[in-house]
């Protein structure tokens, strides 16, 4: 059988992986920069509102 | 609850993805034709089912979201269709390394192939559609109709095997022959492969599904917090 056979098999099975884990970081980064901004969001809009109830 | 149930499916698939590939390298031998390269094809056709069976879903969730008017099932269609469009990436990159070895060629423009390109390319536009629009009901609507579109050419990609004369293999697994073109040895471990895959695709969706619940919220928070001011 050619030699490139099983090297072809794991360069596969690896693109599989990476575009998984690939996806993976992704979601994690996206979830980190969504909690941020929900944090930053909340502290602006009770700010807002003690604003508000002061007037 | 739903950060719990995530972990449980990824740990769920994890396991059985170690044991899989135990099997696939430590008892299952090599195929006759083929050598040690058909292992692939144990994550490049489940890869290519799980993305079909999320379009399918993600469609469904379009079509409620077109009937409701909620804004909940245009998040879980888009979710669904970004975690699908990752393991039709998957498997199409896989295939591509396979038929190097197999056909000696990387791509062909045959049916199930070129089918199988555009249909990523669809849902690609997809995902990109939705970053452009940002008034919420203009991207639901626009987004189910493309999903709704995209989900033909997925039938197209199904059932290319059958409908023409293709490069690509005719259909091997008993659900679609009948039985008798694969070991059963191999089909074991093939459906438990893509048992293993389903979950974590599962497991993405979850956590991908809880990202756009905290985006709705966020938006939320924002304009309240212009009423506010």
């Amino acid at each position: 059988m050619d030699a490139r056979n099983f090297t072809f098999m794991f360069y596969g099975f690896l693109a599989a992986w990476v575009i998984v884990l690939l996806y993976v970081i992704s979601l994690a980064r996206r979830g980190a920069r969504l909690k941020k901004e929900l944090d930053e969001v909340r502290k602006i809009t009770s700010q807002s509102e003690q604003h508000a109830d002061r007037h | 609850m739903r950060d719990k149930l995530a972990i449980g499916l990824a740990a769920a698939a994890a396991g059985l993805l170690a044991n899989n590939l135990y099997q696939m390298f430590m008892v299952l031998p090599d195929e006759a034709l083929q050598g040690a390269i058909y292992r692939i094809l144990f994550f490049h056709a489940p890869a290519a089912m799980v993305g079909m069976i999320g379009y399918f879903v993600a469609l469904t969730f379009s079509v409620l979201y077109l009937t409701s008017k909620n804004l909940i099932h245009d998040s879980l269609a888009a979710s669904i269709v970004e975690v699908s469009l990752v393991f039709s990436v998957v498997n199409l990159v896989t295939g591509s390394i396979w038929a190097r070895i197999i056909w000696g060629i990387w791509w062909t423009w045959d049916y199930r192939l070129t089918s199988a390109l555009v249909c990523v390319l669809i849902f690609f536009g997809y995902l990109v559609m939705r970053r452009a629009i940002d008034e919420p009901t203009q991207r639901a609507r626009l987004s189910s109709a493309l999903c709704i579109f995209g989900c033909v050419d997925v039938v197209i990609v199904w059932k290319s095997i059958e409908w023409f004369r293709n490069q690509h293999p005719g259909p091997v697994l008993d659900f679609r022959t009948g039985g008798g073109k694969m070991d059963p040895a191999y089909a074991h471990v093939f459906w438990m492969n893509f048992v293993a895959i389903l979950l974590m695709a599962t497991a993405l969706v979850l956590v991908r599904t809880r990202q756009e619940a905290t985006s709705r919220e966020i938006d939320s928070l924002r304009r309240l917090a212009h009423t506010a001011a």
